[in-house]
């Protein structure tokens, strides 16, 4: 009976667990990176030999998509590099604007009250699925631009207003943290010069959150890019863009309908075979060549910014 | 002569009364030191002499506090950033804002409405100068002031305060963030700078408060226990409570 304690307690295999929780953590990380990269191979490697076999440049500039013709397919997607440009440029500008509008809104200005419903239902609009968002388009914004406008409401036009719907709550989400991880002290230090609140947080605070404000951006564009199904719905899906510079510049581009690069692929995989159906892996390189560009010019535009909400 | 005179002053965060019935009155071109134990209401206080208080959801000020020869009730003052150019403050982290030094000094200098860019070169320089480290980063103007060190970061954050020419300026534990070497440099600033500011300084530190001079007050729960000479209350303290706290008995 007198053994003393130490005998009373087993000695824990601290060492083995250690190892087996830090090998089971990197092989569930590596998972992940592992599928970004067989993402990338399949996608490349039946893209990009389409690519050279239609010749780079007519994939990249031809202005004809007409992958069904017996005797001389065209593979021409410079309409739908177009169409998905064009849309992604006129709902990043109006989504981000609105959207950061929206976040300084309620990162500083909202009243309590209204704080938690406003909050609930811009997360709520981020996870309302796209083919909803696409129902909608088909319910009120075609007929809309239908009834007021030149054409059949399927145009570019619907495109860009519905991705601007879609990309605010990426855009008000993250860039609302982003303002929220300013340290207090920026804000404080502005109103002790004298400052009033709203110029403390216009010409202070907003600037200092903007390297997070600028990955919601990044991010709320990627999101455009991507975006499928609403556009598919809304689109008018003809792959055509305008044929000269004049027509480039008028507002007549906004009424036509049009193909993007991700609708042109949803739309066509279901029945492609043989060289159309690798061309449409080609679309897929371009689309994914656009998000990494995005991407690195989010690490070069924040080199020299400090980002609060990684650091906190 | 009194360049702040602060009467029958109560502070209250909610249902909490900060500090009670302060009287004080607070010399020109001189400087003012608050010690006391943490949370007595040091801070508190000097919040109330720029009224930063104002941002605080449920904070609640009443009695007088009236500023320089016009004996201005800074309470009656509608805008609140004709007060805050003439009363400075100086933080206790350096918030040197995440843009280049030269727009450091200029941002409120531009805000109080100097366009001409000879005049913001000139109080840019000058500013610079008076805490002594224009030699130090006159080549770097253009470089974000985030890129500096704790010390000197804190020093432009005076200048960037001086630059407007405050009467007043309000520093609370100034040096509480920083190495020794920082902490002597910023004291001899602040002795040079008495001559032509009103000071107030809270300090945790009590050496700091003898060497610095002029007034002292001691703080005791939101209450001014004693307040005289800085070298009569170190050397004489007439209450109790003020000579147990410089002998470290408590705080
Ligand atoms: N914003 C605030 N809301 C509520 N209570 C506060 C606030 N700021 C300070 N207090 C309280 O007021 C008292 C004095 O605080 P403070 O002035 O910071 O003291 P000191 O600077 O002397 O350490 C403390 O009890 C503190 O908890
Ligand atoms: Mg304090």
């Amino acid at each position: 009976m007198t053994k003393g304690v130490s005998n009373t307690f087993k000695k824990r295999n601290v060492n083995l667990t250690e190892t087996i929780a830090k090998i089971f953590f990197l092989v569930c990380s590596l998972v992940s990176a592992l599928t970004l990269f067989i993402i990338i191979y399949f996608i490349f490697t039946n893209g990009v030999p389409a690519m050279f076999q239609v010749g780079f440049l007519d994939f990249i500039t031809g202005r004809t998509w007409a992958p069904e013709h017996n005797y001389a397919p065209q593979f021409g997607m410079l309409p739908m590099l177009y169409a998905s440009l064009i849309s992604t440029f006129f709902a990043f500008i109006i989504g981000s604007r609105i959207g950061k509008w929206c976040a300084i809104y309620l990162a500083f200005f909202c009243p309590k009250k209204i704080y938690k419903p406003l909050k609930t239902m811009i997360e709520l609009l981020g996870g309302i699925p796209s083919v909803i968002y696409g129902f909608f388009g088909v319910a009120v914004i075609v007929p809309f631009l239908r009834n007021n406008f030149p054409g059949f409401g399927n145009s570019l036009l619907a495109v860009i207003i519905i991705l601007s719907m879609m990309v605010l709550p990426t855009v008000i989400n993250l860039s609302e943290a982003a303002l929220r991880s300013v340290p207090k002290h920026f804000f404080e230090g502005a109103l002790a010069l004298g400052s009033t609140k709203t110029e403390a947080i216009f010409e202070i605070v907003t600037p200092a959150a903007r390297a997070g404000i600028n990955g919601a951006f990044v991010l709320g564009i990627g999101r455009a890019v991507g975006e499928t199904m609403a556009v598919i719905m809304v689109a008018g899906n003809v792959s055509q863009m305008p044929g000269s510079i004049s027509e480039f510049f008028s507002t007549s581009i906004f009424f036509a309908p049009v193909r993007t690069m991700t609708t042109g692929i949803a739309l066509e995989m279901s029945y492609a075979s043989g060289l159309h159906r690798d061309t449409l892996f080609g679309i897929g390189v371009i689309l994914f060549t656009i998000i990494i560009i995005l991407n690195i010019s989010l690490t070069i535009l924040n080199r020299n910014e400090t980002n609060y909400a990684k650091e906190s | 002569m009194p360049n702040f005179t602060i009467k029958n002053a109560n502070l209250y965060y909610s249902d909490f009364q900060a500090l009670k019935d302060i009287n004080l009155n607070i010399n020109d071109k001189n400087i003012t030191t608050f010690i006391g134990p943490s949370g007595c209401g040091k801070s508190s206080f000097l919040r109330c002499l720029n009224r930063m208080n104002d941002l605080v959801d449920g904070a609640r000020v009443t009695g007088k506090f009236l500023l320089g020869n016009d004996e201005t009730d800074i309470y009656k003052i509608s805008d609140v950033s004709e007060l805050r150019k003439r009363v400075g403050m100086v933080f206790q982290k350096p918030n040197p804002f995440p843009m280049t030094i030269y727009d450091n000094i200029t941002y409120g200098a531009k805000m109080h409405g100097i366009k001409d860019k000879k005049k913001l070169d000139d109080i840019v320089e000058k500013s610079l100068r008076d805490v002594a480290i224009w030699e130090e980063v006159k080549d770097r103007l253009k470089k974000s002031a985030l890129g500096l060190s704790g010390g000197q970061q804190q020093r432009l954050c005076i200048a960037r305060t001086i630059a407007i020419e405050p009467e007043v300026l309000l520093m609370d534990e100034p040096t509480s963030a920083l190495d020794p070497i920082s902490t002597i440099k910023i004291e001899d600033l602040v002795g040079n700078l008495k001559k032509d500011y009103t000071i107030v300084m809270v300090t945790h530190n009590m050496q700091q408060a003898s060497r610095l001079g002029g007034h002292t007050a001691f703080f005791l729960n939101g209450e001014i226990i004693e307040y005289s000479k800085t070298s009569l209350l170190f050397s004489n303290p007439k209450e109790k409570q003020t000579e147990d706290y410089i002998t470290g008995r408590f705080g």
